[in-house]
C-alpha cells in the first residue's frame, strides 16, 4: 500500500514522496494530529461559552429597554472591549497574549499554550453569536413570564435559553469551527495539529501532498462538526411543525 | 362585595418632555369580586396600558393599584413576583412556551413555585380536562390553533389558582366562533371558580357577551362605567354613543344629494314596533333603507338604522316630523 502509493506519487514527479508517504503513514501521525485539532479549540470554545454566555446575556437584557436594565456607561463599556477584541486579526491577538499565556500555562509554545489566546478571542465573539440568537426571543412571552411571576434568573434560564436553543446550538456549531480555524492557523507560531502540519511540512517544506491530506482531514472535521450541530438544532426546534411540512409535502 | 381591583388616580405617561404622551390621565376603577369587566375603546385609547398596569407590566406615573388588598407599588421586587402568581394573565397572542409541550406549558408556572414534578402533573391533567384539550398533552403549540392556543395559555394561568384573571385583546386574533367558544370558557371559569375577570377589547360583541360592567375608554380617560346593561342602553358620553350606534354604512357611499337621517333605537321596544311600515301606512311617505344594525343587549333592542328620506322636501319633512315623535328613538340627519 504504502510501496504503491509512493510509485503513484513518484510517477506524477512529486519530489520527496517517499518521505511525505512515509511520514504519514506512520503509526500515530494523523489521529495524534486530530487529537491535537480538536483538543485545544474544543476546550477554548467550552472555556469561551463559560465567558461569553453571561455576556451575550447581559448585551441583550442589560439595554434599556431589556428586562433588567444596567447603567448606560457600562453597556457602552461592555460592548466597545468586545469590539476592540473581534477587530484584533487573531494571529496578531495570539502574540500579544504571549505572556499572558506564559503566566496562566506556564508556556507560550504548543497546542495547550494555544488555548487562552483562542479563549480570548472566542469569548467575545460567542457574546456576540448568543446576543443574537437571544435577541430572537418573541418579547410577548417574555411579558408572559413576568407576568407568572418569574425572576430575571428564571427569565433567562427557563425560558430566554430554552426557547432559543435550536438557534444558541447553530451558534455553538459556527463558533467551534471559527476556534477551530483559529486554531489551525496557530500552527504558524508554535501550536500542533492539522494546521501546523500543513504549514510547517506542507509550506515550509514542500511537501505537497502533506499539505492536500492535512487540509482534506481539516474539511471533513468541520463537516462533522456542522453536521451534527444541524442535526441536533432541527431536531431540538420544536417551533416549526416538520411532521406538517413532510405530509404537505407528499401530497 | 369585596373589592378585588381598585385603581386609584393613575396616570401614566410615556417619555419625557415635549416627545411625551399621557396614556393615562386620572383614572378610578372599582373591580369587585365576582365581576367580568370590560374595558373598552378605540386602539390608541390607552386600555391595553390600563391592564398592564394591573399587574405592573408597566408602571404607572403616578397613582395606586390595589390587587386583592396589596398596593403593588409599595411591594419589593420578590412580593410583587408572589403577588403575580395570583393574577392571572392571557394575551392577544397567547404567548406560549414554544419550546415546550402543552402539559409542560401547564406546569411551568409551578415549576416555577418548586411544586414537585408529579404534583404538577397531576395539575396539568386537570386544567387540561377543563379547557377540554386532554388529547394534546404532548402536542407542541406549534400543532395547535389559535383557539387551542388561547385555551392552553387559560390553562397555564389558572394552574396556580389565580384570584384575578386579567384578558388583554385575547380574542382579538380569533375568528368569530373560536371568539365565542374562548369567551364561554371564561365565563364558565368566572362562574365555577369565582375568579374576577378583566376583559380588554376593541370589539362590543365581547362586552356583550360576557361581561357583567364595563368601562369605557377615550384617550385616556374613562368616559363611563358601569353595568353593561345600563351603559349599553344610555351612553351618556359621546364615545360610549360612538361605540353603542356605530355608522352602519360609511358616510362616503351614501347616494348623491340625498336626505339621509339615523334612527337610534336606545331601550324600549322601539325596535320591534315597524317604524318604516308605520311612517307608510300613516303618512303614506316611502323612505329607502340604507343600513341597518340592531341587536339585543340584555333583552333590550339597540341599535341604528340609516334612512334616506323621499326627495321632495315637504314629505320629508312630516317623516322627520313623525320620526320624532316616536318614543325611544332619537333621530337626527346625517351631514356629508
Amino acid at each position: 500500500m504504502t510501496q504503491a502509493l509512493i510509485t503513484f506519487f513518484e510517477g506524477l514527479g512529486v519530489p520527496k514522496a517517499a518521505e511525505q508517504i512515509k511520514f504519514l503513514f506512520s503509526p500515530g501521525t494523523i489521529p495524534f494530529a486530530i487529537w491535537e485539532t480538536l483538543y485545544a479549540p474544543l476546550l477554548a470554545a467550552l472555556f469561551a461559552y463559560i465567558i461569553g454566555l453571561p455576556l451575550g446575556v447581559i448585551l441583550v437584557t442589560g439595554t434599556k429597554s431589556g428586562i433588567r436594565p444596567l447603567p448606560g456607561w457600562l453597556m457602552k463599556a461592555l460592548n466597545t472591549v468586545i469590539n476592540l477584541l473581534r477587530s484584533v486579526p487573531f494571529l496578531i491577538l495570539m502574540v500579544m497574549l504571549f505572556p499572558l499565556s506564559r503566566l496562566i500555562l506556564g508556556t507560550t509554545i504548543g497546542t495547550t499554550a494555544t488555548i487562552v489566546p483562542l479563549t480570548i478571542a472566542a469569548a467575545p465573539y460567542v457574546a456576540r453569536l448568543v446576543e443574537s440568537s437571544l435577541l430572537e426571543m418573541d418579547r410577548g412571552v417574555i411579558e408572559a413570564a413576568q407576568a407568572m411571576g418569574c425572576s430575571y434568573l428564571q427569565i433567562v434560564t427557563k425560558v430566554m435559553m430554552p426557547e432559543c436553543l435550536p438557534s444558541l446550538i447553530n451558534g455553538a456549531t459556527n463558533a467551534t469551527i471559527t476556534i477551530l480555524s483559529y486554531g489551525a492557523m496557530s500552527g504558524a507560531i508554535g501550536g500542533g495539529g492539522l494546521g501546523a502540519i500543513s504549514l510547517n511540512r506542507g509550506h515550509g517544506r514542500n511537501q505537497i501532498v502533506v499539505l492536500y491530506v492535512s487540509v482534506i482531514l481539516l474539511v471533513i472535521l468541520v463537516q462533522i462538526i456542522q453536521s451534527i450541530g444541524t442535526a441536533l438544532a432541527l431536531k431540538l426546534d420544536k417551533r416549526v411543525d416538520y411532521s406538517e411540512i413532510k405530509r404537505r409535502r407528499k401530497k | 362585595m369585596a373589592t378585588v381591583i381598585r385603581v386609584e388616580n393613575l396616570t401614566k405617561t410615556f417619555g419625557e418632555g415635549d416627545g411625551s404622551v399621557e396614556a393615562l390621565k386620572h383614572i378610578d376603577l372599582n373591580i369587585e369580586e365576582g365581576d367580568i369587566y370590560g374595558i373598552i375603546g378605540l386602539s390608541g385609547a390607552g386600555k391595553s396600558t390600563l391592564v398592564r398596569c394591573m399587574n405592573l407590566l408597566e408602571r404607572p406615573t403616578s397613582g395606586r393599584i390595589i390587587v386583592n388588598g396589596k398596593d403593588l407599588m409599595q411591594l419589593s421586587e420578590k412580593e410583587l413576583n408572589r403577588e403575580r402568581k395570583s393574577i392571572g394573565m392571557i394575551f392577544q397572542h397567547f404567548n406560549l412556551l414554544m419550546q415546550r409541550t402543552c402539559l409542560d406549558n401547564i406546569t411551568f408556572p409551578l415549576e416555577l413555585n418548586g411544586t414537585p414534578r408529579k404534583q404538577a402533573v397531576a395539575r396539568a391533567r386537570e386544567l387540561l380536562r377543563i379547557v377540554d384539550l386532554e388529547s394534546k398533552e404532548n402536542a407542541y403549540p406549534v400543532q395547535l390553533s389559535g383557539g387551542q392556543k388561547q385555551r392552553i395559555a387559560i390553562a397555564r394561568t389558572l394552574a396556580t389558582n389565580p384570584k384575578v384573571l386579567l384578558c388583554d385583546e385575547a380574542t382579538s386574533a380569533l375568528d368569530p366562533k373560536t371568539t365565542r367558544d374562548i369567551l364561554k370558557l371564561i365565563r364558565e371559569i368566572n362562574a365555577k371558580l369565582g375568579i374576577t375577570v378583566v376583559i380588554i377589547t376593541h370589539d362590543m360583541h365581547v362586552v356583550n357577551e360576557i361581561c357583567t360592567h364595563v368601562a369605557i375608554l377615550n384617550n385616556g380617560h374613562i368616559e363611563e362605567s358601569g353595568r353593561v346593561d345600563e351603559v349599553f342602553s344610555h351612553p351618556k358620553s359621546e364615545a360610549g354613543m360612538r361605540l353603542v350606534y356605530p355608522d352602519g354604512v360609511r358616510t362616503e357611499l351614501l347616494p348623491e344629494n340625498a336626505r339621509v337621517v339615523r334612527l337610534a333605537f336606545n331601550g324600549g321596544n322601539s325596535a320591534y314596533e315597524p317604524v318604516i311600515s308605520s311612517l307608510a301606512v300613516d303618512c303614506g311617505i316611502k323612505v329607502n333603507i340604507l343600513g341597518a344594525d340592531i341587536r339585543t343587549i340584555d333583552g333590550v333592542p339597540c341599535g341604528t338604522m340609516l334612512l334616506e328620506l323621499p326627495k321632495n322636501d315637504a314629505e320629508a319633512q312630516r317623516a322627520l316630523e313623525y320620526l320624532g315623535n316616536c318614543t325611544y328613538l332619537t333621530c337626527e340627519e346625517v351631514t356629508k
